[in-house]
């Protein structure tokens, strides 16, 4: 009797036990998968080394490159024959009529694709000219460049940075735009590249 | 060994629920009135389908349920633009009339927090209106309700879709209560300074092909002339 009284109370002895390591379990748990979820990053985005060089002024200068046409991603404009892709059906509305999109992908100084751009020119009557970049880089952040319309002696065109995020947002500077007849892969059906060389300053070394 | 069974059973059934805490957080959510609602400004609308096929070219990795369009564009398959998404659409304004051309630039972001029910996308548009000039639109957007009330469900649902009413405000940031940044580039837009806000309207979305009946809203609060500097 005695001893059946003793193997009761080891059962609910045991059963407590268990119960307790269940509950210990179940907030183990919650806090592991919390913790996991705080520290693991969800989203991790591959990085190329910034490929920037000091300017005497103490701003940085940094060259991007696009193949042509090997980086054309899109290229469509009202009354072209040439779409790219050859599928693109552009749109035929009349405000399109004098207007020029490009998507790119776009490389850095040793030829790897670091992020997308777009290019944008056209004219209007109630506007006038324009020519517009926006440089898009996953990692870093992106750039609106808004370009002078008219090229310079040398063949390139000046623009300035009107706004930008992340690492660009503090940035103010020109950027030059220029087509270089030279391919950085042989093998491929590239005719050159377009350039765009960044010189910026930081707004607060700018005030110094 | 029991011992230790319990406890890896109790740890199983801790993440379980950690998941379903996360998941039926009924703390978190996109608001679905725009802050501009309030705003004494004038406001510009504009409008674009969400539906790959509507636009003028969509890219991705080429990996995702919603294929690049159209045929042979050009896919972000690098590692560094593998998470990258560029659209380049026609933008209507409120009367469903032609309005301008936008280039939008989404990419996942680093600062996404599950724990926080942050889903977070960087993107930024390029846009021409010919009514207003050039202008750039930079924002972060929170996809978390969007994944939570339609993407979830379509997976989780016997026909592979999602059928309903659903309007989210997306934009986050930078800006106070969830604005979007806008910087004028040419036109009457040069040089000002503006916020806006983007929506979602969903009817349909598949798990298969993506958005079925999706319309995406861009509304901008127009600087006075005098704010112009």
């Amino acid at each position: 009797m005695t001893s059946g009284r003793c193997a009761g109370a080891n059962q609910d002895s045991q059963e407590q036990n268990l119960l307790k390591i269940l509950n210990l379990g179940i907030v183990l748990g919650i806090a592991a998968a919390a913790a996991v979820v705080y520290v693991y990053p969800v989203v991790d985005q591959h990085r190329e080394p910034s490929l920037i060089a000091v300017l005497p002024n103490g701003g940085n200068s940094e060259s991007f490159h696009i193949r042509l046409p090997g980086d054309r991603i899109m290229a469509g404009a009202t009354g072209s024959t040439e779409s790219t892709p050859l599928a693109l059906e552009w749109p035929k509305h009349d405000f399109l009529a004098n207007m020029q999109t490009e998507l790119f992908k776009v490389r850095n100084e040793k030829g790897v694709v670091i992020g997308v751009a777009s290019r944008m020119s056209g004219s209007s009557e109630q506007h006038g000219l324009f020519i517009e970049w926006v440089v898009h880089l996953p990692a870093r952040g992106s750039m609106f460049i808004t370009m002078a319309v008219n090229p310079s002696a040398d063949g390139y065109r000046e623009g300035k940075l009107r706004a930008g995020t992340r690492e660009f947002l503090t940035l103010n500077g020109a950027i030059i735009e220029r087509f270089v007849n030279e391919v950085d892969d042989v093998d491929s059906d590239d005719v050159g590249r377009i350039e765009l060389v960044t010189a910026f300053v930081g707004l607060a070394e700018e005030l110094e | 060994m029991k011992y230790l069974i319990t406890l890896l059973v109790g740890m199983a059934i801790g993440v379980v629920v950690f998941v379903l805490l996360l998941y039926y957080n009924p703390f978190v959510g996109n608001p679905s009135v725009s802050p501009l609602v309030v705003s004494e400004l004038d406001l510009a609308d504009f409008s674009y389908s969400l539906v790959v096929r509507d636009s003028i070219a969509f890219t991705n990795d080429g990996e995702s349920r919603v294929q690049p369009y159209p045929a042979k564009v050009l896919q972000l398959w690098e590692p560094a633009v593998k998470k990258t998404r560029a659209i380049v659409t026609v933008l209507t304004d409120s009367r469903g009339q032609p309005a301008g051309l936008g280039v939008k630039f989404s990419s996942d972001s680093e600062s996404t927090r599950l724990i926080n029910a942050e889903v977070v996308v960087d993107s930024v548009w390029h846009i021409y209106a010919p009514e207003y000039g050039t202008f750039f639109v930079d924002q972060t957007e929170n996809f978390w309700p969007y994944l939570h009330d339609i993407v979830v469900p379509a997976r989780l649902s016997g026909g592979d879709s999602w059928r309903g009413s659903w309007h989210r405000n997306m934009s986050a940031g930078p800006g106070a209560l969830g604005i979007a940044r806008v910087t004028g580039g040419t036109g009457d837009f040069a040089g000002i300074e503006a916020e806006a806000v983007e929506s979602i309207t969903a009817n349909a979305y598949s798990a298969i092909t993506g958005p079925m009946a999706m319309t995406g809203n861009l509304t901008i609060a127009l600087p006075r002339q005098e704010e112009q500097p």
